[in-house]
């Protein structure tokens, strides 16, 4: 223990040694896409089903897997970031960009909001507390931004801020049920948030068909579209038809803040400092009802915001599909969340992730016929694998004796 | 059984946790491993018991070189290990207990529970170790949850018992039974590897004491050696196992309770119409034998327990049912009885811990945002100033030795602004040096003239530092008396005998 040099260097190991397992993880989950295409895919299961009836050589076996598997992951590739011969045609000619720049765009777009509601779970898992009501949250959010954006008609300068401002107050007002219920009754969150998510469903069918926010001549379940001057502006201009827009700016915000709150911020130290000895936080003088009720607040609030932020940059209206089953970006931002271990910044790179594997999923099934549901077996393992931190090290024989050893040599008797 | 340790090696990294220590336990031995927290007696005993692996060296079990690869092995070759964090069902019997993992069973895989209650009763008779096999372990004391875990190595067949720090958790009348246990064990031909930094005990108990320090075997001792050697080889220099206390006129009335009526979880008055006065300048001492109440009046003067009637007030203000920010602010410093679970934030850094209880007061924090550079170097001063051992002020404070937490909760405590301190089992598994520090440290905030509260189980404790020794039992003060009352008048009060009758 006298060294102190070397012990700061083996924490500077261990910092970086769960990065190294989210990477490796990423990687079984697509050895694990493979896998599914080789079983699913009926002439790559023939092909190695001959080896054993009719003694044909291995090779063509293996060149239709590879092929398979490498076709199926290249059309992700190319649907989620970008595709190289578009890409160069662009770069040599000057025309074609919004076609090379669409798989980028339509990623970026899908990962605003879910970058936003996963950042509201984050803040409270890292609190101790499980958020399951940020769809619902969402929908409110999404909800409220309608409402405000539709009905009342004021400059862009007023009218989008206010609109955002409106979608947040409704995710605040969406998680403060909760967390009143809980820091006052005791109730347990997760029951209040699960069934508070239908209770949203079905007041936004609700909503929809009064008249105040239903599309005027509609009997559907549809609202009316909001004003230009409540819209979140696309990035490059409507005439680029390219659909990411300025919520990639509020995301980055909410990301920052994000960070700033959690890491320098005295209300920050107060949640973390729950979340990590709810016992000592209330020895230490911190109101633990304060902070549930806060923290539910600022979750439910960020979801809010994911949600409008939705409406406002991509649908213009919400509509009774709105947020509801694939699209239910409050859930997916659980497993996001999760996957960027409920920090801000892991958070961003985890919602591009699963972002780019839904984007790209799309592309494959279209180019390839391989159905989308591959992204979300590829998604699904690489959160397993996250969540197994010691089979990913057993199974890449990452060194993790030495982590253990520091920790019993330094642990002692009475402690 | 005979067990020799050859010349054990183990290294973490560049961090050698133990350097070619030899050891030989005797059949029917009391072996003695007597060392400071952090001296490297945890690692050498998870390397005889299989847990870890050495990189040099030998383990002999009656001359025979055995390598274990798993604490499993180690059982089935007759060790056995007490661990000072019992490893029992709370909700199961003695009985099913005992016999976990190793089950009889009668037909379709039922368990066996008239045999499994045969072979307890059997075991307990052969070695003097009574206990009700029906009894469910989490109403038994931690004394008799202790001989559960001795029974359970026993009915594993151990020759050889590891005792990890077994009287930490234990009253004085709890330490007394289990020596007469371990001397009936040795008795009967089982050898003893007993691992404690209580020099009493060892000197009670011990048949050969080996002393270890920073990795090494730093000599063995006599039971017959003074103390002060003992701990004066432990530590590696002289210790002073008294602390010295310098007159001091107490002041006006510091910590004012009267008639207290607290409530225990299960809703009966645990602290049950108690009145206490403490002066600035003065320790008054609170003996008794745990579960009278005092857990419970400590949590009630820190704001974390309602009060159900009477007062409490700080320096004349009146603090009942306050919340714990106001009793903070009030001035109140507060070490925790469980230190880990209400004093520290174990995944938190050094430096964050440090300011647990402050990270809003200047300069730590303005206008809400945190001042990290503050918070870092408030923790390097405390560091150096409280001698805390570790790697970084950005470790976690899990990665620290028992005594250096408690350091860190001291440290923090006594560093900021107080009116009155409540010490609740100060030095609690800690080693001689660092309860000698603490006692220091306490004894100077009292020299500077403020008012202290020490609750401790440790009769030694009580009678070093109080300036007056107040007795409770059943929620109730017996008496208030003398630090020169003799230690049997003191214990036959911790029963509920009377001050004056006694």
């Amino acid at each position: 223990m006298s060294d102190a040099a070397v012990h700061v260097s083996w924490w500077a190991r261990l910092r970086s040694r769960p990065a190294l397992v989210t990477l490796f993880a990423l990687l079984l989950g697509f050895v694990v896409g493979a896998l599914v295409i080789v079983t699913t895919t009926a002439s790559v299961l023939d092909a190695w089903r001959g080896i054993f009836h009719s003694w044909s050589a291995p090779g063509h076996a293996v060149k239709l897997t590879v092929d398979n598997v490498g076709s199926a992951y290249r059309t992700m590739f190319e649907g989620a970031i970008l595709s190289p011969s578009n890409f160069w045609h662009a770069l040599t000619t000057g025309h074609g960009w919004p076609l090379a720049l669409t798989p980028l765009s339509e990623t970026l777009t899908y990962a605003t909001p879910l970058a936003i509601a996963s950042i509201g779970v984050g803040i409270a898992f890292q609190t101790g507390i499980f958020n399951i009501g940020a769809n619902g949250q969402a929908i409110l959010g999404g909800i409220a931004g309608a409402a405000v954006g539709s009905m009342i008609h004021l400059p862009m300068f007023l009218h989008l801020p206010l609109t955002l401002l409106a979608g947040l107050l409704g995710g605040v007002v969406g998680g403060m049920v909760p967390g009143l219920l809980k820091a006052y009754t005791g109730a347990h969150e997760v029951i209040v948030t699960l069934m508070f998510n239908y209770v949203v469903a079905a007041f936004l069918i609700l909503t929809l068909l009064s008249t105040a926010l239903q599309m005027p001549g509609q009997q559907n379940d549809i609202s009316r579209t909001i004003d230009g001057s409540a819209q979140l502006p696309p990035l490059f201009g409507a005439s680029s038809g390219l659909r990411v827009n300025w919520g990639l700016f509020v995301a980055a915000a909410v990301a920052v803040f994000a960070w700033w709150f959690l890491e320098r911020s005295s209300l920050g130290f107060d949640f973390r400092v729950t979340g990590a000895n709810p016992q000592a936080a209330r020895a230490s003088g911190i109101n633990a009802k304060a902070v549930i009720v806060l923290v539910f607040a600022i979750s439910g609030g960020l979801a809010g915001l994911a949600g409008v932020t939705q409406m406002a940059g991509t649908t213009h209206f919400v509509d009774g599909g709105f947020l509801i089953g694939n699209a239910g970006i409050g859930f997916t931002a659980i497993t996001v969340s999760l996957l960027g271990r409920n920090r801000p910044g892991g958070i961003v790179l985890a919602s591009l992730l699963f972002a780019a594997l839904g984007v790209g999923g799309r592309a494959m099934q279209a180019a390839t016929g391989i159905p989308l549901d591959l992204a979300t077996v590829i998604q699904s393992a690489v959160v397993l694998f996250v969540a197994t931190p010691v089979l990913v090290k057993e199974i890449f024989r990452l060194r993790t004796a030495p982590t253990a050893a520091v920790q019993l040599a330094t642990k002692g008797w009475g402690s | 059984m005979r067990l020799e340790l050859r010349g054990i090696t183990k290294r973490f990294g560049s961090f050698t946790a133990n350097q070619r220590i030899d050891l030989t336990v005797e059949p029917g031995q009391i072996h003695c491993l007597l060392g400071e927290n952090g001296a490297g007696k945890s690692t050498l005993m998870n390397v005889l018991f299989g847990l870890l692996q050495p990189d040099e060296g030998e383990i002999l079990i009656d001359g025979e070189a055995v390598h274990f690869t798993n604490s499993g092995e180690a059982v089935r070759r007759g060790i056995g290990m007490v661990h000072q964090h019992f490893m029992l069902v709370p909700v199961f019997t003695v009985a099913e207990n005992v016999v976990l993992g190793f089950e009889p069973v009668k037909s379709f895989g039922r368990l066996d529970r008239n045999r499994a209650r045969e072979e307890i009763r059997q075991v307990s008779q052969t070695y003097n170790l009574e206990v009700d096999p029906d009894a469910v372990i989490e109403e038994l004391p931690v004394g008799i949850q202790q001989r559960v875990e001795i029974l359970k190595a026993l009915n594993h067949n151990a020759e050889l018992l590891i005792l990890d720090e077994p009287t930490a958790v234990l009253t004085p009348q709890e330490i007394d039974a289990l020596m007469e246990i371990m001397r009936s064990l040795a008795a009967s031909g089982k050898s003893i590897l007993f691992i404690t930094h209580k020099l009493k005990e060892v000197k009670a108990i011990a048949d050969v004491i080996t002393v270890i320090r920073q990795g090494e075997v730093v000599g063995t001792a006599q039971p017959t050696d003074s103390e002060g050697d003992l701990a004066a080889l432990m530590v590696g220099r002289s210790v002073n196992l008294t602390v010295a206390k310098e007159d001091v006129t107490p002041g006006e009335v510091a910590l004012e309770i009267t008639d207290l009526v607290v409530r225990d979880d299960r809703g009966l008055p645990a602290v049950d119409g108690l009145s206490l006065s403490v002066r600035a300048g003065e320790i008054v001492a609170l003996a008794g034998v745990q579960g009278n109440g005092q857990t419970e009046l400590v949590e009630a003067i820190a704001g974390m327990r309602p009060v159900e009637s009477g007062s409490i007030r700080l320096r004349g203000r009146d603090v009942t049912n306050a919340t714990p920010r106001e009793v903070l602010d009030a001035g109140l410093g507060h070490v925790p009885e469980d230190r880990q679970l209400h004093g520290l934030v174990l995944s938190m850094s050094v430096a964050d811990n440090l300011v647990l209880n402050t990270p809003r007061r200047a300069p730590f924090a303005r206008r809400g945002s945190r001042n990290l550079g503050a918070v870092a170097q408030n923790a390097s001063d405390l560091v150096q100033r409280f001698d805390i051992r570790t790697t970084s002020i950005q470790s976690p404070v899990a990665s620290l030795s028992g005594g250096n937490q408690q350091k860190v909760i001291v440290a923090r405590e006594l560093s900021r602004p107080l009116t009155f301190l409540v010490a609740s089992q100060p030095t609690r598994g800690l080693d001689v040096g660092s309860i000698e520090y603490v006692h220091r440290q306490i004894v100077d905030e009292r020299n500077g003239g403020l008012g202290v509260l020490i609750v401790s189980s440790e009769l030694d404790e009580v009678l070093a530092l109080g300036d007056r020794i107040a007795v409770m039992h059943k929620g109730k003060i017996t008496g208030v008396v003398d630090p020169s009352t003799s230690r049997e008048t003191i214990g036959l009060m911790m029963t509920g005998a009377h001050a004056e009758e006694s």
